[in-house]
């Protein structure tokens, strides 16, 4: 094994801490995606990515490949890239498309029809409904009624982690994101959400919420019964 | 029939199969996918307690003896329904085909219940191959998958005119019940193969057939949910749900029932052990134990013993017009369950 430069590779797990499985809305790290990763003293920076099944849906691999790339060569000092995807049934197609900075369709050639852009945008929609979950529930836990809860601005709720991904979801959408844009938005048009649609608004939001973290619990489950070692920077999950 | 506490549970287990995925059957030229797709599944056993779990050889291919023990002897089922899965291009025989799971239920009368399958592409060849698969076993129900490629198609929906007139031809012929297929798949790669709103469309026109939306659209239960609730005709098959989450993911498993139970209700979510993934047996003794583990869960609907025995064959033996034994029917039927009104509420306000 070459002698890997420790700082650069830090770095490079930092960027790949920003990229995400856009259909968990969660980092490759945390879900113990990398499976491993080097840098060389030149600047090659090489990243190994495992998903939890031969058969995960290419699409969503291929934006995770994508965005990995993207990230890793933004590293300051990092002169060349790879990024490969294990064990998959398009690892390949995959690979080969990243590498050569290829598109989704022209690396698929006639099975896609369209870039994924639309289908990533309906899963940040996903992800701004589930984070309106996380935000709200503590505050009806608290005694907020959903009354109150139309009223409030995102400046209004107290500082927290949930509160700053949800922000950065809506701003990624282009929906209203500041301290005084009201809490809860229609996460396609980013209206506000008026007292009277409020509370099937936040049945679905929860529900969105339970959809994506089950899944997210199969595919840990599935990805931890596949490799018998954590991937880096993985997070154990909260049972 | 499954008996605890002096309740007497009737089951039908609505969706499992009988597979051949030994090597044997493997397609030259398409090992990869034939190996990955089987293996796939093996890990999804791997969710089930260690004690349920089998060799990768002994899950290529259960034998006529493991199923029958595991399902009827051991499992407690009194009826299950064949789902077939074709995948011919990858498995020489099929993988589960109609005809091989229709060779076992001849041999054992009355335990099983035989289901077919159609593709719209294949157009008048299929219409045809439909009425002889209805004449040969007599189908009351059929399994699709809308996300299959095949052609250079990538998948097709039930609200193509194509499918219509399969929809059309399966009313005639006397069949009920529509299984879709929504759930973890391959292809297409860029379309988003858990779309369900194709489901929507047909229900509605077509308020005489069932549509039994397999996988309850995992991992897009959200979609599922919101347009399950405004459909009298939609039912949640929750094969994968207790088989994939009870054991290994209690605490979400718990969380997703409760959302079904929600927007979908108790009326129309049926039990399918998806076997050979997993065997009946743990599935069926857990979920008549379990209940939501804590407070948290209180702004869902309550469980009770009716609901597990509609869910595990009461609902079901209405779908496919099975005869419930006396001492295993509800007392009262008439019984209206409490997430039935909440649903009517949402219903009334959903802009899906």
């Amino acid at each position: 094994m070459t002698e890997p430069a420790t700082v650069g590779l830090a770095q490079v797990l930092a960027a790949l801490d920003e990229v995400r499985d856009p259909e968990l809305d969660e980092s490759v790290t945390s879900l113990g995606f990398v499976a491993s990763s080097t840098v060389s003293e030149e600047g090659f920076a090489s990243v190994r990515l495992r998903l939890p099944t031969y058969f995960c849906a290419p699409n969503f691999a291929f934006l995770m490949v994508a965005d990995a790339y993207d990230a890793v060569s933004g590293v300051a000092g990092v002169t060349r890239t790879e990024i490969v995807l294990e064990d998959h049934f398009a690892s390949e197609a995959i690979n080969g498309g990243i590498a050569a900075r290829s598109g989704f369709v022209e690396s698929f050639g006639d099975l896609a029809a369209a870039e994924l852009d639309e289908l990533r945008a309906d899963f940040v929609r996903k992800a701004v409904l589930a984070g309106t979950d996380r935000v709200c529930r503590p505050l009806l836990a608290a005694g907020r009624t959903t009354d109150e809860l139309a009223e409030l601005t995102l400046g209004d709720v107290p500082p927290s982690a949930d509160r700053e991904r949800l922000r950065s979801r809506r701003a990624e959408l282009g929906l209203p994101s500041e301290d005084a844009s009201p809490l809860l938005v229609d996460a396609t048009t980013g209206e506000a959400i008026g007292a009277q649609a409020l509370p099937l608004h936040l049945r679905r939001a929860r529900l969105t919420r339970v959809s994506i973290e089950a899944n997210g619990g199969v595919c840990r489950a599935l990805l931890s019964e596949r490799y018998a070692t954590s991937g880096l920077g993985q997070k154990e999950e909260v049972l | 029939m499954y008996e605890k506490d002096g309740e007497k549970y009737f089951v039908v287990d609505s969706h499992m199969h009988y597979w051949d995925a030994s090597p044997e059957n493997w397609v030259a030229g398409a090992e990869n996918y034939a190996k990955g797709w089987i293996d796939c599944f093996h890990a999804y056993q791997s969710l089930g307690p260690p004690e349920t779990h089998w060799s990768i050889e002994h899950f290529q291919k259960a034998s006529e003896d493991d199923l029958m023990k595991d399902v009827f002897e051991d499992g407690y089922v009194d009826v299950a329904v064949f789902q077939p899965t074709y995948l011919k291009e990858w498995y020489t025989t099929g993988f589960n085909t109609t005809e091989r799971n229709g060779a076992l239920a001849e041999k054992h009368p009355d335990k099983f219940i035989v289901n077919g399958r159609w593709d719209p592409r294949e157009g008048e060849a299929g219409i045809k191959q439909l009425e002889e698969d209805v004449a040969r076993w007599g189908l009351k129900g059929v399994k699709m998958y809308t996300a299959e490629w095949r052609e250079g198609s990538r998948g097709w929906t039930l609200k193509d005119p194509e499918a219509y007139q399969f929809l059309e031809k399966s009313q005639e012929l006397g069949i009920k019940n529509i299984h879709v297929h929504k759930g973890p798949t391959i292809w297409p790669l860029d379309k988003d193969a858990f779309d369900v709103s194709d489901i929507d469309h047909a229900a509605t026109d077509f308020p005489e057939l069932n549509f039994i939306v397999e996988h309850v659209g995992l991992p897009r239960i959200e979609d599922f949910c919101f347009m399950a609730t405004q459909e009298p005709n939609v039912y949640a098959g929750l094969s994968v749900v207790i088989g994939g989450l009870m054991h290994a993911r209690p605490k979400f498993f718990a969380k997703v029932m409760g959302e079904l139970l929600f927007w979908v209700g108790e009326d129309k979510m049926t039990f399918g052990s998806d076997y050979s993934i997993w065997e009946p047996k743990w599935q069926i003794e857990g979920f008549v134990d379990w209940d939501y583990p804590s407070e948290e869960f209180s702004d869902y609907p309550r469980v009770n013993t009716a609901t597990k025995k509609k869910i595990l064959g009461l609902n079901a033996a209405k779908l496919y017009g099975i005869e419930v034994p006396v001492e295993c029917r509800l007392p009262d039927e008439a019984e209206t369950p409490a997430a039935q009104e909440d649903a009517q509420l949402v219903d009334d306000g959903a802009t899906v």
